[in-house]
């Protein structure tokens, strides 16, 4: 049993991981990533898995790394941080990703809330990367997806002045696609996962492959693989059912073949 | 913390804040600023509490900031007033506006700059016939603060706003209460009962609801139409799940008295 997540099971094909540290506002320890990326990864194996949904408390999503880790480490700590493996296998995770972000929502937690596919926020939530108030910087995405999302400007000074933007202007920036009352934010994360749960498996995975594309290759590489990408859906059963339910007025039911 | 420069109790439901530096009409020092937010702290901590009924002691409300307080010499570099927004009167509006209960102001005098500012930010607010609202800021080269720039003219309209914020001559309570500034005028003797009748009334009921009430309406004047359908329907989703809306279902069916726990 992972100590510092709870794991559940909301609706069918959908799966909630909420991370469990609330004395430390869910600061990202290495156990806490490993075993974030341990549920990741038989999350990915569970056929049945078609979303998953992560989540924090009301009061933080994640504030931040743990600092009393990250300070006992020197250099060659650093070099050989087992953490880097963590995000990398949370950042391969093949299968839509929906982080609903309450509160606090800094450094390593903001990097962690944008590696989901998508974000979405209650109203009081609040997103930043503070590590420049410590004599470091973000180290797990935060320059990188961060000005990818938002854009230059607001990056720059969101990374160079440490402070934090609201659940509303986060939204306008693109950070966030929605915003909703502290009390809804899983709700709605849960019914995003439920309508993507319902869609094809390999469309879904093939869209958000081609989607993450988008960010870190070229327009013509893109389109490239996105045309293969749609090829490869031609051959599908779940294709040729979701046409002929379209055609026939009906619910399709889809197999992941 | 024991308060100096406030009243504070709290009774059946209702909590009463009363500003009282009667000498200096109620305006604000630090030290009030301090219990006055102490005070609003144990309104939200206390779950007994379902109404907040705000005044003043002696014959005005506030006078907004103690000028005394703030000593500008000549030759003195200027002050930052915009510090003191940010530490002290900002969050005193913010924190009655997102009070999740329903906040009477009983307006008991004089109601001057913020003074005359802090009671719209209640969410009813009655006036002693004597009281009167001074947008004082423009006799002194200021801007009105503590939410006055917006409240006033989503209350009264930009004509009237202007009209009060540019001349800051002194407004009724009957006139404040014609424009649509306040909700009721009472007669000085009666202000208190009539406030605390109020405050006794709404403690009574499904207050967990309009707290929700409030809260959609205050996010109204922000939000255009289908943002705020949005918002209704998540509200609505909240107040579906609350006790008070099956006890007032089960009662309504049951031809009975209701009775409402604000949760």
């Amino acid at each position: 049993m992972p100590r510092t997540l709870a794991v559940q099971a909301p609706a069918a094909g959908v799966r909630l991981i909420t991370l469990q540290r609330p004395e430390a506002l869910n600061a990202l320890t290495t156990e806490l990533l490993g075993e974030l990326a341990a549920e990741l990864a038989l999350a990915e194996q569970d056929a049945e898995t078609r979303a998953v949904v992560l989540t924090g408390s009301r009061k933080a999503f994640a504030a931040g790394a743990d600092i009393k880790e990250m300070a006992e480490r020197d250099l060659v700590g650093i070099l050989e941080d087992p953490r880097v493996a963590h995000w990398q296998r949370i950042a391969s995770f093949p299968k839509p990703l929906i982080a609903a972000v309450n509160g606090f929502c800094l450094g390593g937690g903001c990097e962690l809330a944008m590696h989901a596919d998508i974000l979405v926020a209650d109203e009081d939530a609040c997103f930043g990367q503070p590590e420049i108030n410590l004599g470091i910087m973000p180290g797990a995405g935060g320059t990188q997806r961060l000005l990818r999302a938002v854009g230059k400007s607001l990056a720059m000074q969101m990374v160079l002045t440490g402070q934090p933007i609201d659940a509303r202007h986060a939204q306008r920036a693109g950070l966030v696609s929605e915003v909703t009352l502290p009390e809804l934010t899983v709700e709605r994360a849960l019914e995003i996962a439920r309508a993507i749960a319902g869609k094809a498996p390999l469309a879904v995975r093939l869209a958000k492959e081609a989607l993450l594309k988008a960010q870190d290759t070229d327009l013509a590489s893109g389109l490239r693989f996105e045309r293969h990408a749609f090829t490869v859906l031609a051959g599908t059963a779940d294709r040729a059912e979701g046409i002929r339910a379209f055609q026939e007025k009906r619910r399709p039911e889809f197999t992941g073949r | 913390m024991t308060f100096e420069h406030i009243l504070f109790s709290v009774e059946a439901g209702v909590a009463t804040l009363s500003l009282n530096r009667p000498e200096q009409l109620n305006s604000f020092n630090a030290a009030m600023h301090g219990e006055v937010r102490e005070a609003l702290k144990r309104v939200r901590q206390n779950p007994e509490v379902r109404v907040l009924l705000l005044t003043g002691e002696g014959r005005g409300f506030c006078a907004g900031q103690d000028l005394a307080d703030r000593n500008v010499a000549p030759d003195a570099e200027a002050p930052d007033l915009g510090e003191s927004i940010e530490k002290f009167y900002n969050p005193l509006i913010r924190a009655l506006r997102d009070l999740p209960l329903p906040v009477i102001c009983a307006v008991n005098g004089v109601a001057a700059g913020a003074g005359a500012n802090i009671p719209l930010a209640c969410d009813l607010v009655l006036a002693a016939r004597s009281a009167s609202f001074i947008q004082a800021f423009c006799k002194i080269g200021l801007v009105p603060d503590s939410g006055g720039t917006w409240s006033l003219p989503r209350l009264v309209g930009l004509a009237r706003a202007k009209a009060l914020a540019l001349l800051g001559e002194r407004l009724t309570a009957e006139q404040a209460e014609q424009w649509g500034l306040i909700y009721r005028v009472v007669d000085d003797a009666e202000l208190r009962d009539e406030a605390l009748k109020l405050a006794r009334h709404l403690a009574t009921q499904p207050t967990y609801g309009l707290a929700l009430i409030k809260r959609s309406l205050n996010a109204s004047l922000n939000n255009d139409f289908d943002t705020q359908l949005d918002l209704e329907r998540d509200l609505q989703r909240l107040a579906g799940r609350s006790e008070d809306y099956r006890e007032g279902v089960a009662a309504f069916m049951a031809k009975r008295t209701p009775s409402f726990k604000g949760r």
